[in-house]
């Protein structure tokens, strides 16, 4: 039953940016100064905000780990943050794109995307910390403590427009700036995509915490076959 | 007060242990030399540039040398199970890892005010024209570079990687407070005072200090007891 319905929720997704796609490019048109390209922000921005909530909700079910000790949590941790640095990695090469169009370079060492690719750097090191800890409490209970530090970078990361003067281009949502700096049909298709992403976020999410319930479940019958 | 004289106690063990031994200290010193000296050969710069980059320099090499100290900081307590013994001992957990944190900050201490002449004297470089200011900073960035480190060494101290794992992780979140050191030591090398504009890398650096304080202090319990 719950394999149908996440197969059902994909399909809805997957059904959902397509025609998102469709507006995206066929209904909606060019932007006045940027031309075509300025299409890349119904990814780029979606992307950024589906990464940040992953990443809210794995700082969250960590710090529910640390007080309730239930592996749930660790559970919900851990694929947030594998489809959290999925979606940076989407948000900093779509970014890379536009910047070579736009500004005719790649990367430039800015705050804002300084610190999205500290923010990787970061999540990816609390992968990494996961795989080098073999006893699962320990580990557990160690990355839900790295998780909660590491979502200081993500405050950094979206409060950098505001810090400093970047390159990056300031705040473009009403949400952000009280309205006036994005056409609201464009608004309204980037919501509608992001609302896409999300879904699409929540299903990984929900595919990947079933693996790794089931590998700690392999790892708890290894150990009592070692026991016996 | 009690608490006070708890932090003291585990830092005083600490600091004692290292300075008759010098194993670490040492090690961070000769290293953090070796690194200005091959430095010189890579870059080979003018008075010039040395203006632009003395920050940059001094931070990376404080943070590599640092990093020599931090790993030992928990890593010596696993000979005999004494980190056993210290987590059973009658204290609490934030008082211990305090102490390991003042302990490592007056250890980095020394090693940047043993590298800072060394690197005058290098680089032919006046480092000391805007001495209390740039001491001011230097404690703070000290301050979070060893908070962070003093943490994540508890968080490593089991791992069969430590050594490897300590630098992957501290570095990029120490970022923060390295990227303002290295801009404020810049400027305050080179003679000049912080500019108004900049004073948002104090305020950066000071943020960081009081948030990895706190959050370290709150969850280095969990780390240690479990």
């Amino acid at each position: 039953m719950r394999t149908k319905i996440l197969a059902a929720l994909c399909l809805v997704s997957g059904l959902w940016l397509v025609r998102n796609l469709y507006v995206i490019f066929l209904t909606l048109g060019d932007e006045a100064a940027q031309g075509a390209i300025y299409r890349i922000i119904y990814f780029h921005v979606p992307s950024w905000i589906t990464c940040f909530t992953a990443f809210f909700v794995a700082g969250v079910s960590s710090l529910l780990y640390l007080i309730r000790k239930n592996s749930h949590f660790d559970t919900l941790a851990v694929a947030t943050v594998e489809v959290g640095v999925a979606f940076t990695i989407v948000g900093l090469v779509t970014g890379s794109i536009w910047g070579r169009i736009i500004w005719g370079i790649w990367w430039t060492w800015d705050p804002r995307l300084t610190w999205a690719l500290i923010t990787c750097i970061i999540y990816a090191g609390y992968l990494m910390l996961r795989h080098a800890i073999d006893d699962p409490t320990a580990r557990a209970k160690n990355s839900a403590v790295l998780c909660i530090f590491s979502f200081t970078s993500v405050v950094i990361t979206y409060k950098a427009i505001d810090w400093w003067r970047t390159q990056h281009p300031g705040p473009v949502l009403s949400f952000r700036t009280g309205g006036g700096n994005i056409d609201p049909a464009m608004e309204h298709m980037l919501f509608q995509n992001l609302g896409a992403l999300l879904l699409l976020c929540a299903v990984i999410v929900a595919v990947r915490m079933r693996q790794e319930d089931m590998q700690r479940e392999v790892e708890s019958m290894r150990r009592y076959a070692h026991a016996l | 007060m009690l608490y006070l004289r708890q932090v003291w106690t585990v830092a005083g063990k600490d600091l004692r242990s290292e300075l008759r031994t010098k194993e670490s200290l040492n090690a961070a010193i000769s290293f953090a030399i070796v690194i200005l000296v091959l430095f010189s050969f890579a870059v080979d710069p003018s008075a010039d540039q040395i203006k632009e980059i003395s920050g940059g320099l001094l931070w990376l090499v404080f943070a590599f040398a640092g990093a020599l100290i931090l790993n030992r900081s928990f890593a010596r307590e696993l000979g005999n199970d004494c980190l056993d013994a210290l987590v059973s001992s009658p204290i609490p957990g934030s008082a211990l890892f305090l102490g390991k944190a003042l302990g490592n900050f007056v250890l980095l201490t020394i090693v940047e005010l043993v590298s800072l002449p060394i690197f005058g004297v290098l680089y032919n470089t006046q480092w000391a024209r805007q001495l209390w200011m740039l001491m001011t900073i230097l404690l703070l960035t000290t301050w979070g570079v060893t908070v962070i480190g003093t943490m994540f060494s508890a968080l490593t101290v089991n791992l069969r990687l430590r050594e490897l794992m300590l630098p992957t992780l501290i570095y990029p979140m120490m970022i923060p407070a390295l990227m303002s050191a290295m801009r404020l030591t810049t400027l305050l090398i080179a003679g000049e005072p912080i500019p108004a504009g900049d004073e948002i890398w104090i305020r950066l650096l000071i943020g960081f200090d009081i948030i990895f304080t706190a959050l370290a202090v709150g969850l280095v319990e969990v780390v240690l007891v479990g």
